[in-house]
């Protein structure tokens, strides 16, 4: 069981949401996990920078409330092969997918993009499908 | 300098919202599409937070002429709904179902220093270059043929 935590979910909501306008009104740029770590990957895309900078500060905000005596919840139950095997299938999905849940969930519905809409009804219907065999079929990993 | 400094504030924004909501731990992510099971509907409030001030601000922003720092916009110009979108997002599914990390989630995650979004991210990023390869091979072989 997790908390049900509406207001604290709403909020954070609202930081990536913020951070989705800002990040287009200074740099023009679509709020993408996908689409920015693929500037990262080797061969690094000339405007490596902005990209860079975007993740470490992503990475820095939870270190950083931790390290002011605030929690970030975090249980990862999957075994540690299904971890790779899933990330891999994660990495191949939202390169050829063109985006995930931050590209297409919020900003490219955001935009009213119609591939976008379509991504994300396939994502989510397909990861509801998968938990739902993994913990009511299989019995967990 | 501005213009990292301000990315880097951004994305300071960025991870403190996914730190909050909930979407940094794969544990609260799968009940969320557990509703079978132990449901948790929290993560229905990050994407109506997120989506309702994104569609508003873009509004705002997208009616001018440029961003502060670039000279144009950088929107998604692609319109074909195809068997790479559907396909591509199907196995996105499969491995955030699997794992409850997604991209925007996992990389603020290694802030909190944690083994399992190390090993998740490691292989992601392998998952992404390795399709880059197939796509650019695919593409110079199609262009061969062209030739």
């Amino acid at each position: 069981m997790t908390q049900f935590t509406p207001l604290l979910s709403l909020a954070g909501g609202a930081l990536i949401g913020l951070s989705a306008v800002l990040l287009m009104a200074l740099h023009g740029r679509i709020a993408g996990m996908t689409g920015i770590l693929s500037g990262l990957v080797p061969p690094f895309s000339t405007d490596w920078t902005w990209r860079a900078a975007f993740v470490a500060g992503a990475i820095a905000a939870p270190a950083a409330i931790v390290g002011l005596g605030g929690a970030v919840p975090f249980d990862s139950p999957a075994p540690a092969s299904w971890l790779v095997l899933g990330g891999l299938v994660v990495g191949v999905g939202v390169y050829f997918g063109s985006g995930c849940t931050s590209g297409h969930g919020v900003c490219g519905l955001a935009r009213l993009s119609p591939r976008s809409a379509v991504a994300t009804a396939v994502f989510m219907a397909s990861t509801a499908a998968t938990v739902f065999v993994v913990r009511h079929m299989l019995g967990g990993l | 300098m501005a213009r990292i400094l301000s990315a880097l504030a951004v994305g300071l924004i960025f991870g403190a919202g996914i730190a909050l909501s909930g979407m940094a731990d794969p544990a609260k992510v799968l009940n969320f599409f557990d509703l079978a099971g132990t449901w948790d509907p929290s993560l229905a409030f990050v994407m109506g937070g997120a989506l309702a001030i994104t569609a508003i601000g873009y509004r705002f922003v997208l009616a001018r002429p440029a961003p502060l720092f670039d000279a144009a916009f950088h929107l998604p110009t692609g319109r074909r709904i195809a068997l790479p979108l559907i396909a591509g997002s199907a196995a996105f599914g499969v491995g955030w179902g699997i794992t409850g990390f997604c991209p925007g989630g996992a990389i603020p995650a290694l802030g909190l220093g944690r083994g399992e979004a190390f090993l998740f991210v490691g292989a992601m990023l392998a998952g992404i270059a390795l399709s880059r390869t197939v796509r650019q091979a695919l593409a110079s072989r199609a262009a061969a043929r062209t030739a």
